[in-house]
């Protein structure tokens, strides 16, 4: 019956992840007005989402291009606020570590911050689970989020050009990276991250655009490491 | 925006493949060997390293307003971090950013 617990895996991600489209259907959607109003073209703007598929990510390449930042700069902020991605990738190696390579290869493309929490969460929940259950469960829980990712980019994109400037849109993306990061700020070391990261960042703006932003993340995550390893000496 | 076409593809295509190489790293291609601690420990702060330090130049001088720092804007982004910290809920986030700059704009003019 191998068949049929796959099936009730694979629905039982689906149902998981409704929640998520909440989140990510606004997310998408202010992806694609902000990308259009920009200048993006629509096939442009929907290669971002089905490429890349990683919000913060895309939000902050689409600034970097705005600012003129040279593409060398771009790709760097971009790929930098994607890099948290190896830590979930190597969180599922012990889940999924023996699944085929196309399926792993599969995963990894659908691997972003809400179908990673919401895949580990049901595995822990189920350590019975067989690879090929774990495989369905994570493919489930995609299907709802990965095309509704496309799906709301491409209705944002229809509605960007014609929202009137009085709507502000040009504060949706600062509001939209300050709510991402509100809730990461939960221990002294990611206050210390932030922190210097704003400071580095206002001290080093007169470089080349992207430069001494990829300086200020730079020294914002030694910071942060810095002191995580000085709290635990401390605390323990 | 001053890239090209040309540019504007090579950006998505290379931030497409370095993701996806991002995510495969481990799954697809390192397997179950250990990550050294102190990467661990780096890779854990990257989006609180380079998000603010995006965001806090949009809030002191936003370019709807020619660089000049906005109090409407200003108070918006206070409300959108303090409820983010308060409830861990980045919609709620949103949604209380959204009202302070409508209600701020409304009430400076």
């Amino acid at each position: 019956m191998a068949g049929s617990t796959t099936k009730s895996a694979y629905w039982r991600g689906v149902v998981l992840a409704l929640p998520f489209l909440l989140v990510v259907g606004p997310f998408a959607m202010l992806f694609g007005v902000v990308a259009t109003e920009a200048g993006l073209p629509l096939l442009e703007t929907m290669a971002f989402s089905a490429l890349v598929i990683a919000g913060a990510s895309q939000f902050a390449a689409l600034q970097m291009m705005v600012e003129d930042a040279s593409v060398w700069a771009i790709l760097a902020t971009g790929l930098a606020v994607n890099l948290r991605m190896a830590m979930y990738s190597a969180a599922l190696v012990p889940w999924l570590g023996e699944a085929p390579l196309w399926q792993r290869a599969l995963i990894s493309y659908l691997n972003f911050d809400q179908s990673y929490a919401a895949a580990v969460t049901e595995y822990e929940r189920r350590p019975a689970m067989s690879v090929r259950e774990r495989v369905a469960t994570f493919l489930g829980i995609a299907t709802p989020i990965g095309p509704g990712w496309y799906l709301f980019t491409l209705i944002g994109a229809l509605a960007g050009s014609n929202i009137p400037e009085s709507w502000a849109l040009d504060f949706a993306l600062p509001i939209t990276f300050i709510a991402l990061i509100g809730p990461m700020l939960r221990t002294p070391a990611h206050l210390v991250a932030a922190g210097t990261s704003i400071v580095l960042a206002l001290a080093l703006a007169g470089m080349p655009p992207g430069t001494g932003l990829l300086l200020a993340g730079a020294g914002a995550m030694c910071a942060g490491a810095a002191t995580e390893v000085w709290a635990e000496r401390r605390w323990t | 925006m001053d890239l090209s076409a040309g540019e504007i593809w090579l950006v998505i295509g290379a931030l497409g493949a370095g993701t996806f190489l991002i995510r495969f790293s481990f799954l697809g291609l390192i397997g179950r060997r250990a990550m050294p601690p102190l990467v661990l420990r780096l890779l854990r702060y990257t989006p609180v390293a380079v998000i603010p330090g995006i965001v806090a130049p949009l809030i002191l001088s936003p370019a709807a307003t020619d660089g000049q720092f906005d109090p409407a804007r200003g108070l918006a982004a206070l409300a959108t971090l303090a409820v983010g910290i308060a409830t861990r809920n980045v919609l709620a986030a949103i949604g209380a950013g959204a009202i302070t700059l409508y209600a701020m704009l409304w009430m400076l003019g």
